[in-house]
C-alpha cells in the first residue's frame, strides 16, 4: 500500500467512483478551484469533465435538493459544500426531504445521495467560517453522517457513502487534509456504523470523532508515558454509531472519555456518554468525561482560538480525572469545573 | 383538437372532480383525518400540462397534488388508500394525501414544504440531461411558491444548465388565506423567470386546451435541448386552502370571487365545446363508479401493523 494524505485519498475515491460509475458526479461551490477544497477535488473537472464536475452558483439550498431530485431520478449524486457553515442554508432538502423520503413512501424509493462538507475551523475564519455542525443531523432519523479521521477512511468512507442506497453526509475536516497513512489502492468500502480501535489499551477507553480521533491516538502516546493504558476507538461513523465496539471497551477499561470536535450541550459526546451510563453502568469506574467545544460561537482571534479548541492535552486531563479516586462530592466539584470550558 | 382528444381530457377533470368531492366528503365526515388540500376548480391545468408528457416523464408536486397524481396516471384505489392512511395506499400508507408516489408513472414523490419539490425537479431533469435522455421535469407549484428564495435558485440554476424542465406556476390567487394582492405589488408571475431568463407565459389555467398547447410548446423546447420555461396558469381554487369548505367562513372575503370562477368552471366550459349527450352522461356514470368501486376496496384494506412504525427508516439493500 502507498502512503497517501486524506485529501489525497479523498480525491483518489472520487476519481474511481467516477470512473466507475457514470450516475456519480459532483455539484456544488468551488469544484474547479483550489481555494475551496483544497487538493480533494483536484482537476477532476479535467479528468471528468465539467459536466460531471459541476462547480455551482451560490445557491445551497437548490443545488443539494437538485441532489436530491437527481438521485430520485436514478443518479448518484455527490452535493458538496466547501464550508459547512453555508450548508445551513440547505436545511430543507437534507431535513425535510432526503432523510424523510423512504419513511414517508414506506421504503418504496430511496435517496441514494452524498452530502459532502468541509469543517473548517481555526486561522481567525470566524464563527460563520467554522463551525462542526454534525450534532445537528444525528438527531434526525433517515440521514447517516459518517466523519473520517485517516486516509484509508477518507476514501474507504466516502466509497461506502455513494455505495449506500440512503442519503449519507461524509464530513471532513481541513484540519486533517495533510495527515499521511496508508491507503489501498483498489476501491474498499470502510463499512458504515464501525468503528476501529485504533490503539488497544487497559485502563481507559478515549473515544474519538473525526479530527477528535486523530488527538486521541497522541494523547493515548502521552498517557502511554505515565504508565496510563488508553484504548482508542475512532467511532468514524456517527449515525448508526457502532455501540458494541464501544461498550465492549469500555466494559474492559471501566472508564471512557469522549471526544468531539462539536459542541457539549446536546452534541455528539452527550449521546455516546448516555448510551454508556446507561448500558454499562455496572462496569464504570468513574464518571465518563467529555471534551467538547464550549458552548460559545468560534472566536476569531488566534488568542481566544488557542483557548477554544480542544486537543490532545485536554484529553490527557479527561482521563486523568477518570483516574482521580473518586467521590460524590469530588464529582459535583469537577462538574461544576467543566461546565465552564472545553475541558476543564 | 380533435373530439376525441378534447373527450379524453374532459374524462380526466372529471375523475379527479370526482375523486376530490369523494374525498371532500371523507374530509366533513371525519372518514379521512390526514389535512387534504383539494383541486377542484383547476383540474384543466393538471389535464392539460400532463396530456403533453410521456409515461417516462416526471411531474412533481406539493400538498395540493391529487389532480397531479391522477391526470399522471396515478391510481384512483391508491390515492384513496393513502389518505386513509392503508398498507394498500401508494405511499403505503405513510404519506397521506400530501405524500403520493407512483413511481411507474413518473411521480417520485409529492410533499407539503412549499417549494419543497422545485429544486428535486431541477435535479431530476439535470439526471436525464446527464444520461443523455428525452425526458422532461415539470414542477407544479402554487403561486406562494414564487415568494420562497430557493424557487429563484432552481430558475437560475435549470436556465445555466439548460434543463429539460417546465415550470408550471397553478396562479389560484390565494396562498392559504392571502389574496395576491397582500403578498406583492405587481400581479406579473409569468415575469417570475425573466431576471434568471426563463421565459415565461401566461394562460387561462381553466382552459384545457390553452393549457396544453403551451405545456407542449414548452415540453418540445425542452426536449430539444432549448432549456426551461414558466408557465403561469390563472386560475382559482373553489374549496378552502385545506378541507372541504368554501373557505367563506374563516374570514377570507373571497365570496364574489369565488361566484365569478364558478362560471369559468373549467370542466363546464369544455361540456359546451362537447356538446352535452348520452356520451358524456354515461362516461360520467362510469367514472362515479370507477370512484366508488375505488373508494370500496381502499375502505377493505387493511390499516398497517403498528409493529411497523420502525421500519424503512432507510431502504433496504446494497446499491447496484
Amino acid at each position: 500500500m502507498r502512503t497517501l494524505t486524506y485529501a489525497q485519498a479523498i480525491r483518489e475515491a472520487h476519481a474511481q467512483l467516477l470512473a466507475r460509475d457514470k450516475r456519480v458526479f459532483v455539484l456544488g461551490q468551488g469544484l474547479w478551484s483550489p481555494w475551496y477544497a483544497g487538493s480533494s477535488l483536484e482537476n477532476l473537472d479535467r479528468e471528468f469533465g465539467k459536466h460531471r464536475i459541476i462547480d455551482s452558483p451560490v445557491a445551497e439550498n437548490a443545488t443539494t435538493g437538485m441532489a436530491v431530485g437527481a438521485a430520485l431520478a436514478g443518479m448518484r449524486p455527490i452535493v458538496f459544500h466547501p464550508r459547512m457553515d453555508f450548508m445551513v442554508l440547505a436545511i430543507d432538502p437534507l431535513v425535510n426531504q432526503a432523510a424523510n423520503w423512504s419513511y414517508l413512501f414506506g421504503g418504496q424509493i430511496g435517496v441514494p445521495m452524498v452530502v459532502r462538507a468541509v469543517i473548517n475551523r481555526g486561522s481567525e475564519q470566524g464563527a460563520q467560517h467554522s463551525q462542526a455542525l454534525h450534532s445537528f443531523f444525528l438527531h434526525v432519523p433517515g440521514i447517516k453522517v459518517v466523519m473520517p479521521s485517516t486516509p484509508a477512511d477518507a476514501k474507504g468512507l466516502l466509497i461506502a457513502a455513494v455505495e449506500d442506497p440512503n442519503p449519507v453526509m461524509y464530513l471532513d475536516d481541513r484540519w486533517l487534509y495533510s495527515e499521511t497513512g496508508s491507503v489501498a489502492e483498489e476501491m474498499e468500502p470502510t463499512p458504515i456504523g464501525r468503528a476501529a480501535v485504533r490503539r488497544a489499551g487497559s485502563d481507559v477507553t478515549i473515544i474519538g470523532i473525526s479530527y477528535m480521533a486523530q488527538q486521541a491516538v497522541l494523547a493515548a502516546e502521552t498517557l502511554e508515558r505515565e504508565g496510563i493504558s488508553a484504548e482508542v476507538i475512532d467511532l468514524r461513523s456517527l449515525k448508526p454509531w457502532d455501540r458494541e465496539t464501544v461498550l465492549v471497551s469500555v466494559a474492559k477499561t471501566g472508564r471512557a472519555v469522549v471526544a468531539d470536535p462539536g459542541w457539549r450541550t446536546g452534541g455528539a459526546s452527550a449521546e455516546v456518554a448516555a448510551t454508556i451510563a446507561r448500558e454499562a453502568f455496572a462496569m464504570l469506574e468513574a464518571p465518563v468525561e467529555r471534551v467538547a467545544l464550549p458552548d460559545t460561537p468560534a472566536p476569531t482571534s488566534r488568542a481566544e482560538e488557542m483557548a477554544y479548541y480542544p486537543s490532545a492535552g485536554d484529553i490527557v486531563r479527561a482521563v486523568r480525572r477518570t483516574l482521580t479516586p473518586f467521590s460524590l462530592k469530588s464529582n459535583v466539584r469537577l462538574n461544576r469545573t467543566a461546565m465552564g470550558g472545553a475541558a476543564a | 383538437m380533435t373530439r376525441d382528444w378534447l373527450f379524453e381530457r374532459w374524462k380526466t377533470m372529471v375523475r379527479i372532480r370526482g375523486a376530490e368531492e369523494a374525498v371532500a366528503r371523507m374530509v366533513e365526515t371525519g372518514e379521512a383525518r390526514c389535512p387534504c388540500h383539494l383541486y377542484i376548480g383547476q383540474e384543466a391545468i393538471a389535464a392539460g400540462v400532463c396530456a403533453a408528457l410521456t409515461r417516462e416523464d416526471t411531474v412533481w408536486g406539493g400538498h395540493r397534488s391529487h389532480g397531479h397524481y391522477l391526470a399522471k396516471g396515478g391510481s384512483l384505489g391508491g390515492m384513496f388508500a393513502e389518505i386513509l392512511g392503508k398498507e394498500s395506499g401508494c405511499s403505503s400508507g405513510r404519506g397521506g394525501s400530501m405524500h403520493l408516489l407512483a413511481r411507474e408513472e413518473g411521480i417520485l414523490g409529492t410533499v407539503p414544504i412549499v417549494a419543497g419539490t422545485v429544486p428535486l425537479a431541477v435535479g431530476a431533469a439535470m439526471a436525464y440531461k446527464l444520461r443523455g435522455e428525452p425526458q422532461v421535469a415539470v414542477a407544479f407549484f402554487g403561486d406562494g411558491t414564487l415568494e420562497e428564495g430557493h424557487v429563484h435558485e432552481s430558475l437560475n440554476l435549470a436556465a445555466i444548465y439548460k434543463l429539460p424542465i417546465i415550470f408550471v406556476c397553478e396562479n389560484n390567487l390565494y396562498s392559504s388565506h392571502m389574496h395576491w394582492s397582500e403578498r406583492r405589488v405587481a400581479d406579473n408571475l409569468h415575469e417570475a423567470g425573466l431576471f434568471h431568463s426563463v421565459p415565461g407565459e401566461r394562460v387561462d389555467g381553466n382552459d384545457v386546451t390553452e393549457v396544453f398547447a403551451a405545456a407542449q410548446r414548452a415540453v418540445e423546447k425542452a426536449r430539444a435541448n432549448g432549456g426551461p420555461t414558466l408557465l403561469e396558469c390563472r386560475t382559482f381554487r373553489w374549496r378552502g386552502h385545506v378541507g372541504a369548505s368554501f373557505d367563506l367562513d374563516v374570514g377570507v372575503e373571497r365570496r364574489g370571487e369565488l361566484n365569478e370562477w364558478l362560471q369559468k368552471d373549467p370542466i363546464a366550459r369544455l361540456e359546451q365545446e362537447l356538446g352535452a349527450g348520452h356520451e358524456l352522461k354515461f362516461a360520467a356514470i362510469e367514472i362515479d363508479r370507477e370512484i366508488e368501486e375505488a373508494l370500496e376496496s381502499a375502505r377493505r384494506s387493511a390499516d398497517p401493523r403498528p409493529s411497523r412504525v420502525l421500519e424503512h427508516v432507510f431502504v433496504n439493500g446494497a446499491a447496484a
